[in-house]
């Protein structure tokens, strides 16, 4: 499989990174380049075989459903590149 | 003493016992040999040297009211990646300018409740994708080696290249470092210094930047097996603030070093024999193989049949992991902001300007194999593929194999800006062929100096072991070291 421009522009998107025509045209290259290396894994033969979801077999660990930390906005917030009081700002979201 | 920054953690840790040397005394050595060689090496992105004297008289005092830490005064680098409170974490990302975190990862927290210092923060690929420290907002750290009658710069590889070249030209006693791919024990090879990737889940990842969250792990690169062995110990723990760090003591790993090798079983898999590498490559493998004959262990042959799909299932998993990963990236919590018309806008003009070309690179890749319609035929198919490559080393080691050696790279280090791999992404991904099946499998993987090229620059053994079994290695490792021998740079900086 292979991408186009049209297609390099619309990950571009997706992944929310703004490109000039310039850099999707060379991005299609490399991109290929990529692709077709990673090709190569339609030569294995994966009937049957299990995705690996965990390279450990361990269970999740879970703790008590109970508050262990917090009230520590004035952290959170110290290093928003704009902020007010202990909110973020951005851009107008809603009309 | 005239030159304390020689000294290995081991050495000064029992300079420091016998009170014949402080951790202020070390401390500076280490800074003025920071000052006086990070313009040349640029290993550090930001050096701490107020907070380290800090450290080091509290160490100082620690000490002499009987309270000395297993790392008692020794002072360290910490790769850009580790999240150290209100000191500089970037990842070494332009997209993280000005990032102070409030909150200190686990590893590095291990080290400072063990009396260790903290001289600054380390160079590094952003966000760690890279081979070779060149993908770094920062510039390329340089490899304190050279070629023999060469004033060429050469990389230190990577992503851990920072921590590498400051080990391997003595401006710290040991460094913190990641591998996700290679990122470890490549600078490690590449720089004549130890670097060890632990089991995943040995060392907890809180507070770690996240590249590729099932394959990243953290470990150290020192100058000896010994020195890896001691930081790998503090840096270890079960940590309840992630849920993959495994629930096991921490061994005393220093304490396997001697132990006789005696009737191990060392596997070696003919799939790492591939085209194109270096006679040098082999011979120093064959060396690797007699040594360890030598010293009383068994050698048999292997076959790991999946080894050639590890680095394009790697090429998948890794990116899709990554570009979740950074998605966080947004100019709104922390780090750089472009203004837009609009909040998508803003987004976007952020992560063009705040990631670099290789990052970019990579999230692209991954948004793509994850989007609608290629997620089976892509991402599945290679979580499968992953599947079988832990099969292959399941089987070896059911059939008796306790380690398995190999090359640590396809070749030594190579020259600052090289043409042909800036050209073609693939062939500096080539860099990982040997250790990127580790991370795939969550194996332990260690790489050990063997010997020098014809050009004068450093080579490396790996040794891949059963989960959990770093005693194996270190042993072992110990062993090639004591037939090799120690490799140092020649000081030109």
């Amino acid at each position: 499989m292979s991408v186009d421009l049209a297609t390099v522009k619309r990950v571009a998107h997706l992944a929310r990174i703004a490109v000039t025509d310039e850099e999707a045209a060379r991005m299609e290259g490399e991109l290929n380049t990529i692709l077709g290396f990673v090709e190569h894994l339609s030569e294995v033969d994966v009937e049957g075989v299990e995705p690996m979801t965990s390279v450990t077999p361990m269970a999740m660990k879970k703790r008590a459903d109970t508050v262990t930390d917090g009230s520590k906005a004035d952290d959170i917030v110290a290093n928003a590149p704009e902020r007010a009081d202990n909110f973020f700002m951005v851009p107008k979201v809603v009309e | 003493m005239t030159d304390l920054t020689r000294l290995t953690i081991a050495e000064a840790r029992d300079e420091m016992g016998r009170g014949a040397l402080s951790s202020v005394e070390l401390t500076d050595a280490y800074l003025n040999a920071i000052e006086a060689a990070n313009p040349a090496i640029n290993a550090y992105v930001k050096v701490t040297a107020d907070k380290a004297r800090e450290m080091a008289k509290a160490s100082d005092a620690r000490r002499a009211n009987g309270q000395a830490g297993a790392l008692e005064g020794i002072p360290l680098g910490v790769k850009d990646l580790y999240a150290t409170e209100g000191v500089h974490t970037q990842a070494c990302s332009h997209v993280l300018d000005g990032f102070e975190p409030r909150y200190e990862s686990t590893v590095t927290a291990n080290l400072w409740a063990d009396g260790a210092v903290m001289l600054g923060k380390l160079n590094m690929d952003e966000f760690a994708m890279g081979s070779s420290n060149e993908t770094s907002y920062y510039g390329p750290a340089i490899n304190p080696w050279r070629a023999e009658g060469s004033n060429a710069n050469l990389v230190p590889g990577g992503s851990s290249g920072g921590s590498a070249a400051a080990v391997a030209a003595l401006m710290c006693a040991g460094a913190t470092a990641t591998d996700t791919g290679g990122s470890i024990r490549q600078p490690a090879a590449f720089t004549g210094t130890v670097g060890i990737k632990p089991t995943y889940g040995r060392c907890s990842r809180w507070g770690i930047a996240a590249f590729a969250s099932s394959l990243d792990q953290a470990g150290p690169i020192t100058r000896d097996v010994r020195d890896a062995a001691i930081l790998l110990k503090s840096m270890a723990s079960v940590d309840e603030k992630d849920t993959t760090s495994v629930d096991m003591p921490v061994p005393d790993y220093e304490a396997a070093l001697g132990a006789s090798v005696k009737g191990l079983k060392i596997g070696i898999p003919r799939e790492y024999r591939i085209e194109g590498m270096p006679e040098e490559i082999e011979t120093l493998w064959q060396k690797g193989i007699a040594w360890l004959k030598d010293a009383g262990a068994e050698i048999v042959d292997i076959e790991l049949p999946h080894t050639k799909y590890a680095l394009p299932a790697y090429y998948i998993v890794a990116p899709a992991e990554a570009s979740s990963n950074l998605a966080r990236y947004d100019g709104v919590r922390y780090g750089l902001r472009v203004p837009g018309k609009d909040i998508a806008d803003m987004y976007e003009k952020t992560r063009a300007e705040g990631f670099g070309q290789e990052v970019k690179r990579r999230i692209m890749i991954g948004t793509y194999v994850l989007s609608a319609g290629y997620y089976d035929a892509y991402y599945l198919r290679a979580q499968k593929v992953r599947t079988l490559i832990k099969r292959d080393f399941e089987l070896a080691f059911e059939a008796g194999v306790d380690a398995i050696l190999t090359p640590a790279t396809p070749s030594s280090a190579f020259a600052v800006g090289d043409e042909s791999l800036a050209s073609d992404p693939v062939k500096m991904y080539m860099q990982d062929v040997f250790t990127v099946t580790v991370n795939m499998a969550g194996l332990p993987g260690i790489s050990v100096p063997a010997g020098l090229d014809a050009k004068g620059l450093p080579l490396g053994l790996q040794l891949i072991g059963r989960p959990f079994e770093e005693e194996t290695l270190f042993k072992t490792a110990h062993v090639i070291e004591q037939a090799a021998g120690r490799f140092e740079a020649k000081k030109w900086w």
